[in-house]
């Protein structure tokens, strides 16, 4: 057990730094990196949990793929700290009101918080007995909840297309390459033997 | 476990003991591995001279034996050179990056039956994890150079290994469906068969056949080997996201790339080649322990790697693309439906 607190312990501390340390860091470069050490050690929690499906998803998702987009975008920007820091003393009250709101709401839902009896029963037992919880999930994924998975399936495909359709435009005037016609010429198309004698040129 | 029982017998708690060993045994794992790589390393020029009619590295040691060792420490004594205009900390970083992550993979390699260091349920998915995760050296490296050339191939990296990933993960999904496990050990003990012709009950025999290709070249695009090499185009970037590391920093760049192919090569040998099994059930092969077998495998999906490296000219950019996005992902989309309709209609009688 002494194990499974030190490393409960430091994920979370780590966990924790990393996370306050994406909003604390100057260069945005380095809060990506941040966010993405903030995610590891929430997969390093939720293998701890016994929940190691979902935390390799969330390594393979989002450090593996959306992150490297993220860092991508950020590493290309350009961006002037002076103009962005210019405004923040003008913007500073209402953001600072917002803020408040927020967290005076965190702290009602917070303070009411009560769990459910049943619940302690539900968690410890989060996945059901002979089952590792790849399986468990693929049960409630493809076999109870097939539907609403489908549905949710068609949502995103349409919101992919949408994305694509906004964003897609054909330019007129632009070459573009045809792999079929690349690959059917042939040498005898492509080049002509001449014989040019000295000092005329082809 | 041997260890674990030593450590027992000096005194220690069960708990201890067993941390102690295991952090014992990744040592004694990790010289392995770096011995494998340093001969590797040798087998690889070895193979390029020999395509090219040369003989390779043959001065330092017998046949030239010596040579990475040599290198070793040519790498490690130079002078590390940080260029003025870099981000230090991450620059430093990326090579460590890399390199972690290329060894942390070997950790569910299962080497033989039960030798294994985390034998997890989801270890075909800690494998796409962390190779998903290795674009970040590169990424990092070339940011941090400040340098266009190292910058570009960041850039080239990201969308190779990101396209070539879905392709992978795809190859992977067959693979575990037709095992029914994510754990590698179970994939491998999936396919035995009695019969001395063990051989015919790979996953390559069966109908993941097409899979294998598709993983042998998408293998080669993850780790930006030539052909796929645009990363490190020397006629384009100099030497790509590397080109500003010297000495122990490159070094790491180094290992990682040559233990990420292993890496492939391990995984070729078990999602479709049997892993630590012996391809004949027969008296003298099968008496050969397992780690000996799934090391030869390596050895020849590496010299298949090398051969490639030898004799196929680079792609283009956009050729690259269009195999990943247009060929590959297609493909492999409908043989996993292909493949999981099989397990239901045909292994399950419809079930």
């Amino acid at each position: 057990m002494i194990f499974q607190t030190i490393a409960f312990y430091v994920f979370s501390v780590v966990m924790l730094l990393s996370a306050f340390m994406v909003i604390a860091a100057r260069n945005p470069v380095h809060s990506v990196l941040f966010l993405i050490l903030a995610f590891f050690n929430a997969a390093g929690l939720f293998v701890l949990t016994g929940a190691e499906f979902l935390a390799m998803i969330l390594v393979v998702v989002y450090v593996g793929a959306v992150a490297v987009l993220f860092l991508f975008v950020v590493m290309m920007l350009d961006i002037d700290f002076a103009e962005l820091k210019r405004g923040a003393l003008q913007y500073l009250p209402i953001g600072g009101l917002l803020g408040l709101v927020l967290l005076a709401e965190l702290i009602t839902v917070g303070a009411v918080w009560r769990l459910s009896p049943a619940a302690s029963t539900t968690l410890s037992s989060a996945t059901p007995k002979g089952m590792s919880n790849t399986v468990a999930l693929g049960h409630i994924l493809y076999t109870d909840y097939v539907y609403y998975f489908q549905i949710a399936g068609l949502v995103l495909l349409v919101a992919m297309i949408g994305a694509i359709v906004l964003t897609l435009r054909h330019r007129p005037g632009v070459r573009r390459q045809s792999i079929s016609v690349q690959n059917a010429r042939q040498p005898d198309e492509a080049m002509a033997l001449a014989d040019p004698r000295p000092g005329e040129g082809a | 476990m041997i260890f674990t029982h030593y450590f027992q017998t000096l005194g220690m708690s069960y708990p201890w003991a067993w941390a102690l060993s295991q952090i014992a045994s990744m040592l004694v794992f990790l010289v392995c591995l770096l011995v494998m790589v340093a001969f590797i390393l040798l087998y690889d020029r070895k193979i390029f001279a020999a395509v090219q009619m040369r003989r390779g590295p043959n001065v330092v040691g017998i046949f030239g034996l010596l040579q990475s060792f040599a290198d070793l420490g040519k790498y490690l004594i130079k002078e590390v050179i940080i260029p003025a205009g870099a981000n230090k900390v991450i620059f430093l970083l990326a090579p460590l990056v890399s390199a972690t992550l290329a060894f942390a993979a070997w950790a569910v390699i299962p080497m033989d039956q039960g030798w294994v260091f985390a034998d997890i349920n989801v270890g075909i998915l800690y494998l796409f994890a962390v190779s998903s995760l290795g674009v970040y050296g590169i990424i990092m490296a070339g940011w941090a150079s400040n340098s266009k050339y190292a910058f570009l191939s960041a850039c080239r990296a990201a969308a190779q290994m990101v396209s070539y990933e879905v392709s992978i993960g795809f190859v992977l999904v067959t693979v575990l469906l037709f095992a029914g496990s994510l754990n590698l050990s179970d994939i491998v003990r999936a396919q035995t068969a009695p019969g001395v012709l063990a051989f015919l009950h790979w996953n390559w025999c069966t109908i993941l056949f097409p899979m294998l290709p598709i993983f042998f070249v998408s293998a080669i695009a993850e780790t930006n080997r030539p052909p796929f090499d645009l990363v490190e185009a020397e006629s384009e970037l100099v030497a790509g996201y590397f080109v500003e590391y010297s000495s122990t920093p490159f070094l790491l760049f180094y290992l990682a790339e040559f233990l990420n192919i292993c890496l492939m090569s391990a995984m070729l040998a078990i999602l479709f080649f049997g892993g630590w099994q012996s391809p004949l059930d027969i008296w003298p092969l099968n008496a050969v322990p397992g780690v000996i077998w799934l090391v030869i495998k390596i050895w020849f999906f590496f010299f298949l790697f090398a051969m490639v490296r030898a004799f196929v000219p680079r792609y283009r950019y956009d050729q690259l693309m269009r195999l990943g996005w247009k060929v590959f992902l297609p493909t492999t989309l409908v043989w996993v439906l292909v493949t999981a309709a099989w397990v239901v209609y045909v292994r399950h009688g419809g079930a």
